[in-house]
């Protein structure tokens, strides 16, 4: 009896709780997802904490050379005597700066030239999709390449070199939505209406459009994590003394790294996974909780 | 079905201009090739007469059509390390390259579709779950990673396979040797390519499953086997097509990559060389060469897809 009750009290929760009550309950369903942004969160904390957690600065050389681990220096030291696990640390801060800046820059570049091709469509359509086929046409890696190669390899120009790559795939994604949506009768009838061209790509046609950005957005940034650690690993990428999860691992092409010194090597690798997956789990979790048509 | 190819090849041919133009703006912004000779012992004049050899005087849109003009009678130019011709160059690398992203979409196929239909067909089980998080994992792990973690395991550990190179070092080869040679990087290929595709083959197979003509087949009680081998995997096939088209650009970056870490004598390892010593040439026919083998890809991609699926419509 009091089951029952139960039962339909959540029932009638459901039929009264917001969009976003709906969107985190369904996003709580995927367990797997509630781990991963947990364990995010950690790592991301940690990341954003690392002068106050880190027990040595990252780049002043404060034990032996290539010392193995130990209580002093749980991860051991490098090459030079520098802390594996402080350099980890910062590592994380500027390897998830990097995902999360370009991210943004190729979300804004995509989502502008998605709304411009989508909406006005004729010759700006055309222009646009021809020149999306044309990023798109070059293999991934060598454009990155090649562009880090040009611009000097650095900090920000990866950011920038990785935000202007990852693009495409956002403005295509948007300019179809964005034609759906101009069919759409509540658009057809801002038009009608005379409401001013400002209002009805952003405040009518870009909030629809959000979910599948959200969830798009999250993969670009798994992607130009690893991306920027392949970079980094060709030493293209982040430049030392400046550690980045991918440039730790550069020193394992050598042969004694390799076999003699895996702390060097394994965690940040084993990081970089965690770290990936995670995102792409909130990601896939996000696709099923934002999906209008999921009746979950 | 003709004229369909016809208005799709030239739909690409502005699309493959466009990427030379952008292509050789990049590198001309690269800055010079000369700075490489430049030296104590290399005089003012020498680089000055190296400039007009090289046609570095003239400005950039003539040295792009000139450039235009001679891969038009099939020249591709010359390397500006080793002098050797570039077409020469991609031809002698092309091959290793061709053989590993091959052998290695092969494989991952051969992975993917098993794995992708079980789990589909077993919706929510353990080894539903099991799948999905091994694609995850398979998508989220770094090549670079993956191989160094195999170089540490079979080669430092096991001593089981070569890490390095196509052939052994003063022998012919053969099968065996290259087959040994290319294990541990057509794992590292195949392996994130079937982590990218499980779930997306797992999930057109899920909208197959629920189809009515499915149901039909169930009902006329052919046996499960026959259902999903005959009606759903046929189906499938439309998916699948369209893996294999968008895999391609992705595995020639891939196999840069690859390639770099397992000194594979390819076109990756080629093209790093070729980058850090700025050989304009070389990278531009490299870019060139993926280019039109990533649009040709496409083009199949959308004919195979009109092929197999019927009801799509040609224009």
């Amino acid at each position: 009896m009091r089951k029952k009750i139960n039962q339909q009290k959540l029932i009638k929760d459901i039929a009264n709780e917001s969009y976003f009550q709906t969107v985190l309950r369904r996003f709580c369903h995927h367990h797997l997802a509630v781990v991963s942004l947990m364990i995010l969160i950690l790592l991301g904390g940690a990341a954003l904490l690392a002068p106050v957690i880190a027990p040595y600065s990252p780049d002043e050389i404060v034990g032996p050379f290539s010392g193995a681990p130990s209580k002093e220096f749980w991860l051991g030291t490098d090459q030079i005597g520098r802390d594996v696990f402080s350099r980890i640390l910062y590592a994380m801060r500027i390897s998830l700066l990097v995902g999360i800046m370009a991210t943004l820059i190729s979300t804004v570049v995509g989502v502008v030239l998605g709304l411009i091709a989508g909406y006005f469509g004729g010759i700006a359509d055309m222009a646009i999709m021809r020149f999306t086929d044309m990023v798109m046409s070059f293999p991934y890696i060598l454009l990155v390449l090649v562009a880090a190669a040009i611009f000097k390899p650095g900090l920000w120009n990866i950011i920038l070199i990785l935000g202007f790559v990852d693009w495409p795939g956002i403005a295509r994604l948007v300019r179809g939505n964005v034609l759906n949506l101009r069919e759409t009768n509540f658009v057809k009838g801002n038009i009608v209406a005379g409401m001013p061209l400002r209002h009805i790509l952003f405040s009518e046609i870009l909030p629809n459009t959000v979910a599948p950005i959200l969830v798009y957005a999250t993969s670009v940034l798994a992607l130009s994590m690893l991306d920027e650690a392949a970079l980094s690993f060709l030493g293209q990428g982040v430049q030392p003394p400046t550690a980045s999860l991918g440039n730790m691992l550069n020193g394992a092409q050598s042969l004694t790294v390799l076999t003699k010194q895996p702390w060097l090597w394994i965690p940040p690798g084993l990081l970089i996974i965690v770290l990936v997956m995670a995102i792409n789990f909130i990601g896939d979790a996000l696709r099923d909780a934002l999906d209008p048509n999921s009746n979950r | 079905m003709g004229k369909y190819i016809v208005k799709r090849i030239l739909i690409a041919i502005p699309v493959l201009i466009g990427i030379t133009i952008i292509d050789y703006a990049i590198m001309c912004m690269a800055g010079s090739p000369l700075e490489m000779l430049q030296g104590p012992r290399v005089s003012e004049a020498a680089v000055e007469a190296k400039r007009i050899a090289l046609g570095l005087d003239k400005p950039f849109y003539i040295q792009y059509f000139v450039w235009l003009s001679q891969l038009l009678h099939g020249n591709m130019g010359y390397s500006m390390k080793s002098y050797q011709p570039v077409s020469e160059m991609i031809g002698s690398h092309l091959g290793p390259t061709l053989l590993l992203m091959g052998v290695s979409l092969i494989v991952s196929l051969f992975m993917a579709i098993p794995a992708g239909i079980y789990s589909a067909i077993k919706q929510y089980s353990k080894g539903d779950y099991a799948v999905v998080t091994l694609s995850f994992l398979g998508s989220s792990i770094p090549g670079f990673f993956l191989s160094l973690l195999l170089i540490y395991i079979f080669t430092v550990k096991l001593g089981w396979l070569p890490s390095s190179g196509m052939t052994t070092l003063g022998t012919q080869g053969g099968f065996a040797d290259v087959a040994k040679h290319m294990v541990m990087p057509v794992i590292v290929l195949a392996v994130s390519i079937a982590g990218r595709n499980i779930r997306y083959i797992r999930s057109a197979m899920l909208e197959i499953l629920q189809q009515d003509y499915l149901r039909t087949a169930r009902a006329k009680g052919i046996g499960n086997f026959k259902v999903i081998n005959k009606h759903a995997l046929r189906n499938a096939l439309v998916p699948i097509v369209t893996v294999i088209g968008m895999e391609i650009p992705v595995m020639f970056g891939g196999a840069v990559i690859v390639e770099q870490v397992f000194s594979w004598p390819g076109l990756g390892l080629m093209t790093m060389s070729a980058i850090t010593s700025r050989d304009f040439p070389v990278i531009m026919g490299v870019c060139l060469l993926s280019a039109v083998v990533v649009l040709i890809a496409n083009l199949i991609t959308d004919i195979l897809y009109a092929l197999v699926d019927p009801t799509i419509q040609l224009n």
